[in-house]
């Protein structure tokens, strides 16, 4: 009889919490980056589900029938838009949603995609990597401030106090890239990297970003791949080359002593790592990479 | 042009021509022992040795990193206690040695992976699985080419001994005693040459070095002195070539030495003139008795 009672309650118990926890406002975001963006407008009055997570790549996504159902329960659905994700009409289409869509992106000086686009479906010529210049992500904040006040009006004062003191330690982040930059000497802003996710940061803070050329990134480095780095290093005087496919570090060690780059460690471009990475939040993954720019340039 | 194919790429790049320069230490040292395996019906016992170094080697990994010194004593250490254990427990139970060995290198390969996997990524075990030729700093060469010095130096002091214990082991025990140490010496240089060339080739091809050189060259001589010139003609070449194949068509060095190796090999199998394919089934006119 006990049991019976206990189990009674629980059930009672369970039926109620939930109830319970939707006064929070439930919002997905798209992507790692975009969600510590939305986290930080948002604080505790939203419950969030960022549906591509740490260390997982957005542009080959596919929903999970638990994404589905976030979805379709959100009030607010915040993407990055320019095409970045592709797979999202679909999935707002399948799970019925009826919660408005709200491109962070919107008001950003868009940028044409670098030609040759590598991920295997359009975006339209549109680059969608527009959050690696902390001017957008200003822009990005703003979107979501107003997007999570128009689902929840009751918060728009939170959520205004929230955006406000976010910008101000973004604007104090776009200080501190600057004056990074600035202390590398002009002749050196460039950087061999197969990333192709930092045009807005090039565009931003005039650090260029060259492509390797006739180097395939995807599998294990040939011969001709070193033989190519090395040529082009040479070539271009680059001081520093930051690859994802060369990471053995006598490799590495060997690029650099035949050449004087310095070769760079990992960057991140299109999502967060984990909480305890080098690359957590926003803030955290644009010091990350201005360390290693900062590193590996200076000479 | 043939300059651009077969000499640019040394002369352009200097880790071009340290690799060849490593290849070409592997290849003193590896394929005369590929040889000696070979005649005594233990090749396959250089594959077993070979994933044997694996967990020194990871250990060695785990403690210090890409770490040559650390990698090698692993290696080196980890590779003696395979060695000297599948011979204790062939000779103290039923068990026949070539079983022990398998038993031995099975468990070897799943730990030395466990043990990558603890510090390092995927990415780190195939660095440690396939090596990495195209990287080798002057102390990994150092390294190989006094391996490969002293290989030399023990097979021509205990040259006698060793061939003899290949024709004939029974006449070496009844008239030296030399057949024991010798062959412990042996078992040594193997691991020696296979921790050598796994800095550069990785674990799982550093034995292709020493095996497929001497098969082929096995297809090519009786003489056993000629054999073993030709096993590191052989291997050499593979090297050179594989390195080539890699810089001209962008394949992973490693395996593309490895299949220049195999290629070698093919070609001595069909027309190599002492028990090669076409000797057998298409004789030349000359040989008509």
């Amino acid at each position: 009889m006990i049991t019976r009672r206990l189990i009674v309650a629980g059930a009672v118990a369970l039926a109620v919490t939930p109830a319970f926890a939707q006064e929070k406002l439930p919002v997905v975001a798209t992507f790692s980056i975009l969600g510590d963006l939305v986290k930080n407008v948002g604080g505790e009055r939203i419950s969030l589900t960022t549906l591509v997570g740490p260390d997982g790549d957005a542009h080959v996504y596919s929903a999970t029938p638990s994404d589905a159902k976030n979805v379709a329960g959100a009030k607010a659905i915040i993407t990055n838009g320019l095409g970045f994700e592709g797979w999202l009409n679909r999935l707002i289409k399948a799970s019925n949603a009826k919660a408005p869509v709200v491109a962070a992106t919107r008001g950003v000086k868009v940028r044409k995609a670098a030609g040759g686009h590598s991920h295997g479906h359009s975006h339209d010529d549109m680059d969608p990597h527009a959050w690696q210049s902390v001017e957008n992500a200003k822009i990005y904040v703003t979107n979501i401030r107003d997007a999570l006040s128009a689902a929840d009006p009751a918060g728009r004062a939170e959520y205004e106090t929230n955006a406000k003191a976010y910008l101000e330690k973004l604007d104090a982040l776009d200080k501190e890239i600057r004056t990074a930059v600035a202390a590398i000497s002009a002749a050196r802003r460039k950087v061999i990297t197969s990333h192709d996710a930092f045009a807005y940061f090039k565009a931003a803070y005039g650090v260029d970003f060259i492509a390797p050329q006739g180097v395939s990134t995807e599998s294990e480095a040939s011969a001709r791949d070193v033989a190519q780095i090395i040529r082009q290093i040479k070539a271009q005087k680059v001081p520093a080359v930051f690859l994802e496919n060369i990471s053995d570090p006598r490799l590495v060690k060997r690029i650099a002593d035949e050449t004087g780059a310095k070769v760079g460690g990992t960057l991140y471009s299109d999502a967060l790592s984990d909480e305890k990475g080098p690359a957590g939040t926003y803030i955290d993954m644009m010091r990350h990479n201005l360390r290693q720019f900062a590193e590996a340039l200076s000479s | 042009m043939l300059y651009d194919l077969l000499i640019a790429p040394f002369v352009e790049f200097e880790f071009m021509r340290r690799a060849l320069v490593g290849m070409l230490a592997l290849s003193f040292g590896a394929a005369p022992i590929g040889v000696f395996l070979m005649l005594r019906r233990m090749s396959l016992t250089g594959d077993a040795m070979a994933h044997a170094i694996l967990p020194g080697a990871a250990l060695g990994f785990l403690v210090a990193g890409f770490d040559l010194f650390a990698m090698t004593l692993g290696g080196i250490a980890a590779g003696f206690a395979v060695a000297i254990g599948a011979g204790v427990v062939a000779r103290a139970t039923e068990l026949k040695e070539d079983a022990s060995l398998a038993a031995f290198y099975l468990v070897s390969l799943a730990l030395g992976v466990l043990i990558v996997s603890m510090r390092g990524s995927n990415i780190d075990l195939l660095h440690v699985l396939f090596g990495s030729v195209l990287a080798l700093d002057d102390a990994t060469l150092v390294l190989i080419a006094s391996f490969a010095t002293v290989t030399l130096f023990v097979l021509a002091v205990a040259w006698r001994p060793l061939v003899l214990e290949c024709v004939d082991p029974g006449f070496l025990r009844s008239v030296s005693r030399a057949g024991a140490p010798a062959h412990i010496a042996f078992l040594a240089l193997v691991v020696l040459n296979l921790v050598g060339g796994f800095h550069a080739l990785g674990t799982l091809l550093s034995v292709g070095i020493m095996m497929l050189p001497a098969i082929a060259a096995r297809f090519w001589a009786t003489d056993l002195t000629r054999m073993i010139v030709i096993s590191v003609v052989v291997a050499f070449v593979s090297g050179y070539g594989g390195l080539l194949v890699s810089y001209h068509f962008a394949a992973p060095s490693g395996p593309a030495i490895i299949l220049v190796a195999g290629a070698i090999y093919i070609v001595s199998l069909v027309f190599g003139p002492v028990g090669g394919l076409r000797r057998r089934f298409a004789p030349g006119r000359h040989l008509e008795a």
